[in-house]
Formats: C-alpha cells, structure tokens, sequence
C-alpha cells in the first residue's frame, strides 16, 4: 500500500508532523531568508551574457558627432519651453520636419480620479510629437522608439536635443530595416500611456486621446532617455515597469555591452514597489521591451557628453535594427544583484517557496488537529497536502466560516471602492483637499476593520469554539499562501517582502497566549505598517533619513500615489493589497480574537 | 540556391554586394552571379529535385541541371549544419543519407561524369561519410565534432561576412586562371588548422583518377575540354536539294 493511503503509516507522518510542526516552520523560515540572502553569491548568481545570436558579439563602429547639434538644438528647446510654459509644439513639429521624420502629433485629455498633489495637476491634457523615420528599403512592419519624456517639473531638454540630434544622424543612413520612431511626450507617463493606448487602438485606463494618423508597425523595442544636464557622469538603467514586469534581459546585455565599450559608467537602479518607474514600465505592458535611461551628473571627475551617450544609443539602435525576431531568447522572470549579475527564476524562487512552506506546514497541523479532534482520522482516500482544499470540517457549520469570510472580503471591497467614491462628501464635511479625503478614508476604513472582529462574533453562533477559529485559520493560511505565491511569481521582489513580513505573524497567531503580543505583531505586520516601514528604510539606505513626520507626510503621499498610479495606468499594486492582502489579514484578525 | 538575401537586404550599407572581407576589395554577388532558386524555394525537396531531374516538365531551363554523362558537377554547400545534417530555412534539414541516395541516382540516370562536393558547415565531415557512388570527390571545413569558425567581422556592418574555410578557398581560386595547371592536392592543403581552427577533410576513394591528376579546372571556370583536330570534314550537300528550297521560299516570300 502507498505511503499516503496506507492508515498506519499516515497516523505515524500526521504524529511526526504535528510533533516536529514548530522547528520545521522555524527551519524552514529560516531556511527562506538564507537563501534570499545568498542570492549574492556566486553560485547562484551568473555573469550576464547575451543570448540572441542576431545581435551577437560583433560590435558596430559608431559614428555619431553630432554632440554641438544635440546641444544647440536642446538650448533652443529649453528656451521655446519657458516661454510657451507647456510642450513648444510647433518648435518641435518645425525641427523634426527639419532634421527628416514624417512629423504627427496627438493629444490627450485625461480627468484624474482626484487631484494629485505631488504633481499638482487634476485635470491633465497635452500633445504628443512624434516623428517617423521609414526604413529605406524595408516594408514599415517592425519599428524601434526612441521616447523622450517631457514633464512640468523634468525638464529633459538635452535628451530632446539629442534625440534630434540623432534622428538627423540616423536620417543620413541606409542600413535601417525597422522604422524608427522618435516620440516626445508631455506630462511624462500620461502621455506615453496616452500614445501607447492610440498606437494599439486600446484604452484601458479611461484616458482620451485623438486617434494616431501615422503608425510603423509593430514595435519591437524602446529606449527612454531622461538627460537634465550636458554632461553626465553615469547612466543610470531603470529596468522595473509596471507592476514589476522586467524586460527582456537580453535588453539590458545589450546596454551593458555599448557601457563596457565606451567605457561609460552605468548603474542599475530598481525598487519593488510596481511603479512604472519610466516610460519604459508602460511599454513593457505591451510586450515591447523597454528600458529607461538616466543620465546623472554626480561629483565625480570623469564627465561624458552628449557625443558619448548618442554613441551608446546608436550603437544599441543598431543592434536592434539586427533583429529578425522579437527578443526572446534570454530571460523574462530574473533578479539583478549588480549590472552584470542576474539571478534566474529557478534559482531565486525557492526563498519564497520556503517562506510559504512554513504557512503550508502550519495549515497541514490544522488539518491534521481538525480531523483528529472530529473523531475521525481515517478519510476516504484522500490525501491531506497544504494545497488541498478545505472541506468543511465535521461539526463547524459553514455558516460560522463564511461570515468572517463575507465580512473581511466586504471590508476590502469598501476599501477599493470608498474612498475614490467618497471624495466629494468627504471633502464637503470636513476642511480638506480631495487628495487628502481619499487618503483619509483610506485610513479609516483600514483602521475600522480592526473594529470588527467584535462585531462579527455576534453574526455567528459558535458551536465548538476551537474548532471554528482553527478551521477559519486553515483556510486564511491557504488563502495568503495562494496570494504571497501569485505576487512573488510577478513581483518576487514585492512578494518575498511580504511574504516576510507576514508569515511569522500569520502563522502564530492564535486566541490561546499572549493577546497583546500577538495583536502587536499582526499590527506590525499588516500591509499598510509594512509600506511605511519600508518607507523609512529606503530613505536610511538612500541616506537620507526621515523624521517621524515627514515619514508619516510621505506615507500619506505613497497612498495616493499608489491609488492615482492604479487608476491612470492600471498598476496593481492598490487592488491587490485592497482586495486580496488585506480581507486575508483581517481573518488573521478574526483569528486572534475569536471567543 | 540562396536561402538568405543578403545583397538586397535592408540592412546591407552596400546594397547588391556581398564582400568577402571589410576592406571591400572583393565583390562576390558581382554581374555574373546568377541565382535560379532564392528565398523560400530553397527546399530540401527542391534540392534534391533539380539533383536527380524530377522537375515538373513546366519547370524552365534555367532552373533545371542540364547535364548528362559527360557532365562535371561542382556542389558547394554552407550554412549551420550538424553530425549528419545541414539545416534548410530553420525549419528542415537534409541528411547525409539522402545526398548519398540523390547521388547514387544521379549515377544511375547517368547525370554526371565526375561530381566535386564542397561543405562549409559545422561537423561538414559527416555529410560526405555515407557516399557510395563513383566518381565523387569531397572536401569539408570540419570534422565530427568540431565547429567551422567565421572569418573576420565588418563593424560597418556589425556582422561575421565570411567562414573561414570559404574564404581561404576564396583566396586560393582567385588565383587560377583557365589555363592554371593545380590540382586537387592544392586545394586539400587550403585551411590548415593554424588558420581554420578546425580541421578540413577530404575523401576521394570513390575517384578513379588520382586527385593530383585532377586539375581544379576540370571543375572551376567553365573550362572545356577542346580538342584540335587536324583532319577535314566536308560539309557537302545535294545542290538539287539546296536549289529547290532556294525557291520554295522565293515562293512564300
């Protein structure tokens, strides 16, 4: 008989598992942070190497010089710009016609879901320029982007200087076979959402945009270039998008091979929050690789000009042209310790896999404890695993199950619905700003579902109490175990962080012990806690300390940029801690102050 | 056959040329290339098509190898190839087993007098293992196991233009003109391993002749075979015969 279905032998793992439950989730918790903080080293991280033979290691000789043209051409837009005070339109059109691009624009009208005080702008409309250079002798169906984004507060002008600096270099050669497209945007990522949602002839995020009258085909990559002084002493690469999708690798080789060959200095910078860090993040949505690329300009002694950055881009512009096939080959789910260090998916994984071992093993003990508490520890045939799914275990109505369920999902619902809703009669019964009613609310709902454990009690009739909050456990386990496991998959960085956080705390919550102790920890632990605290240590690390109330100043604005962020360019990160992380911690809540 | 156009491909900075090494010196996709298969119709099925005479009877001239018993026939194939195969538009492959079997009808049918096959491919050595017909010499870039390697890279381009083997080979037929008296021997000395990395090969125990009797320009250049006769032929004809044809056209206008 099977290892599994054999009853003797069954009784003996459910009496190992349950005896040694503790220091194998200790273990194994332990086990999962280890390996996340190995993945520096060198077994498990590998040098970068680019793996599409088509853009292979034979290096192109660059011949742009046309640094003077990019900087006479930035200083002429910089000057159109403050005096138009918006996007020097007819400038750019005049220049880019100039230079030789088949010149369009489009413009786009977008009504922000509440006002957005960081960028202090509600409603947001504006026109997009962009040029088109056809391909000599090929047919218009794949094309390359160049995009330089242009906002109120970035003033990029060298990169628009550059960019037609290049368009005029590469107007002057024959070897293109992908159109090129040099697109400038204003408002930043609203108008690179705006033109990407007319240029696929979709509209996902509720922006209105005059349709496109000139298309290239279908793009195969883009480069975005943020340059805010002549001189730079580093690049700085964006590789992160919207909600933590990654380019394809072979993208981000390929820009270290041209900085190893001029001999630029290039840095790598990444977060795990989903933000779009650049216009890139929005491409990426596409399934168009992309990458955003900053010029700083530090306090070091070496400074490269334009010249040197329009080399790189050229270069990486020629490469791309090489390409017969949409970049594949190399990888789309990786970890970057360093520029020239990734670490694959299958090696990375195991530290979330570990960290949501311990929530299976915890939810298995349950499994086991319901069953051998319900009298009965033969089942007909099937096998107990964490991944099963909870049958409603003997003598525990659902009823008592499905009310702290119904109740905790509501709570969220309210919370992704609510504030955005109630603006208005928040803003109308209280002396404050539509932003802040909208964070306000946020707050609140949140706090008030810390309320309701109270509440939901008198709703049920709990007929064996330690079976109830055991059974709720169970499937709360399951469910932030099936949650953690979704992000860590798209986002790993936001998901082990969580998963961090958050399972110690879940998995030890229980009535029995301690109540403060446990009620401080599930506090601490919940995601909004997590968010500011993690507020706080980016800025240690950045060196730049917070104090209390500029944190708690920044924490409100990080709330409403996640909401504005979700509504104007889809980022998930709001409805997923709304919707999913938070009904799923307040069962953990319901859990502890089950009577 | 070519698979790949590389002269009129939108990326060539040269449009209608293939050079053989940067310094631009030699056009090979000059005016006297002509290429009768291109693009898709490269197959393997069409390969072996045209190799045996199977053609469709619509099939035109230029597209059909016309030979016969008294025929020499040069093959140079190149491209990615492997332990027994060569690969065909990424989506096929022809094995050495089949050239061998296309070969042995040729033989069959009579379609060739003596066959020269040349391979530039990775493991080029294999392709010629499973040859079992008379009269066929062979020369390949590598052995089982070994790569064949390209030449130098262009960075105008930013590509490989050229293998190593083909381009030594290249250099050595420059050098013969029609009236160039080398032998097979030469060319099994072209592309030592010091310069190809790899190590050619060549089989010649399905020739009847010795390769140093064989002149390269039995196979190269179009050079024919003339024989200069010192007997005269008389070209006489019926006079009454000539006369009655004279003036039926005279008739017809």
């Amino acid at each position: 008989m099977g290892l599994l279905s054999d009853p003797v032998r069954r009784r003996a793992i459910a009496r190992f598992i349950l005896r040694l439950n503790t220091p194998l989730c200790v273990l194994s918790y332990v086990a999962g942070i280890a390996w996340f903080l190995a993945l520096v080293f060198p077994p498990l991280t590998q040098r970068t190497y680019m793996s599409e033979n088509a853009m292979g290691s034979t290096m192109v000789e660059e011949q742009f010089v046309g640094g003077d043209r990019a900087r006479n051409f930035a200083r002429d837009f910089a000057a159109h710009r403050r005096k138009s005070g918006s996007l020097p339109v007819a400038w750019l059109e005049r220049s880019m016609r100039s230079v030789g691009l088949e010149v369009y624009t489009q413009s786009f009208y977008r009504k922000l879901p509440f006002p957005d005080e960081t960028h202090e702008r509600y409603m947001v409309s504006g026109t997009n320029v962009y040029g088109i250079l056809r391909a000599p002798r090929a047919a218009s169906t794949e094309s390359l982007v160049l995009t330089v984004p242009c906002g109120p507060d970035s003033t990029n002008s060298q990169a628009v200087g550059l960019l037609l600096a290049l368009a005029a270099h590469f107007r002057g050669q024959i070897y293109w076979a992908k159109d090129i497209i040099f697109l400038v945007t204003e408002h930043d990522l609203l108008g690179t959402e705006a033109w990407l949602e007319a240029y696929h002839d979709i509209n996902v995020t509720g922006i209105q945009s005059s349709p496109l009258q000139g298309r290239a085909g279908a793009i195969q990559a883009a480069v975005a270039l943020e340059l805010s002084s002549d001189v730079v002493t580093s690049l700085d690469v964006t590789v992160e998008g919207l909600n933590g999708q990654l380019p394809n690798l072979d993208l981000l080789n390929l820009f270290q091979t041209f900085c190893q060959k001029g001999g630029l200095l290039c840095t790598l910078q990444g977060k795990a929050s989903g933000r779009p860090h650049g216009p890139h993040g929005l491409f990426l949505r596409y399934r168009v690789e992309a990458l955003t690329l900053r010029g700083i300009n530090s306090f070091r002694q070496y400074k490269y000009d334009l010249v040197a950055v329009g080399k790189a881009l050229e270069g990486m512009f020629r490469k791309l042209n090489h390409l017969l096939e949409r970049l594949h080959q190399s990888f789309f789910f990786y970890l970057l310790p360093a520029l020239s260090r990734f670490v694959s998916i299958g090696l990375y994984m195991p530290a979330a896999g570990f960290l949501l071992l311990v929530l299976g093993l915890k939810a298995l003990e349950l499994w086991m404890q319901l069953h051998e508490a319900g009298g009965n520890p033969e089942e007909a045939g099937k096998a107990p695993g964490p991944g099963s799914p909870p049958l409603a275990p003997q003598g525990v109505g659902l009823a008592s199950l499905m009310a702290p369920l119904l109740i905790s999902q509501a709570m969220g619902l309210a919370l992704y619905v609510l504030p955005v809703l109630g603006q208005h009669i928040a803003a109308q019964h209280f002396p404050v700003a539509e932003a802040e009613a909208v964070v306000l609310t946020l707050l609140a709902i949140y706090v008030a579902g810390l309320a309701l454990p109270h509440n939901t009690h008198r709703v049920v009739s709990s007929q064996v109490p330690d079976r109830g909050w055991m059974a709720l456990k169970l499937v709360a386990l399951i469910y932030l175990a099936l949650q953690l496991g979704c992000i860590a998959l798209t986002n790993f960085s936001l998901g082990f962080l969580l998963a961090a956080t958050m399972v110690p705390a879940a998995a030890l919550t229980k009535p029995h012990g301690p109540r403060p102790l446990y009620a401080a920890l599930l506090v601490v632990t919940s995601p909004a806690v997590t968010l500011l605290g993690s507020l706080f240590l980016w800025r240690e690390l950045q060196e730049v300390p917070l104090s209390l109330a500029e944190g708690w100043q920044l924490f409100l604005t990080a709330l409403a940029q996640g909401v504005l962020e979700h509504y104007t360019y889809g980022a998930l990160l709001f409805p997923i801690l709304a919707l999913g992380l938070y009904p799923c911690w307040l069962l953990f809540w319901n859990v502890l102050f089950w009577k | 056959m070519l698979a790949d156009d590389m002269a009129c491909n939108a990326r060539n900075p040269k449009p209608a040329t293939v050079f053989s090494h940067k310094n631009m010196e030699l056009n090979v996709y000059g005016d006297d290339v002509e290429v009768d298969y291109r693009s898709y119709e490269v197959t393997v099925e069409n390969f072996l098509r045209v190799l045996t005479g199977r053609v469709p009877p619509s099939t035109p001239r230029s597209k059909r190898l016309l030979s016969d018993d008294r025929s020499n026939i040069l093959i140079y194939m190149t491209g990615h190839g492997g332990n027994g195969f060569l690969k065909f538009q990424d989506s096929e492959e022809i094995t050495n087993i089949e050239l061998a079997d296309a070969f042995e009808q040729m033989w069959q049918k009579r379609r060739y007098n003596e066959l020269l096959f040349i391979i530039d491919t990775c493991q080029g050595a294999s392709m010629y293992e499973r040859f079992y017909s008379p009269n066929i010499m062979a020369l390949a870039s590598s052995q089982v196991g070994e790569d064949s390697l390209s030449h130098q890279p262009d960075p105008a381009i930013g590509v490989h233009l050229m293998d190593r083997y083909t381009f030594y080979v290249l250099e050595f037929l420059e050098e013969i003109n029609p009236a160039s008296q080398t032998n097979m021997n030469d060319l099994f000395q072209v592309c030592p391993k010091s310069l190809c990395v790899s190590t050619p090969g060549h089989r010649t125990d399905l020739f009847q002749r010795d390769p140093k009797h064989v002149l390269i320009t039995d196979f190269f250049g179009s050079v024919r075979k003339v024989e200069i006769t010192a007997e005269t032929i008389s070209l006489q004809r019926d006079p009454q015969a000539v006369e009655s044809r004279y003036s039926s056209q005279l008739l017809h206008g």
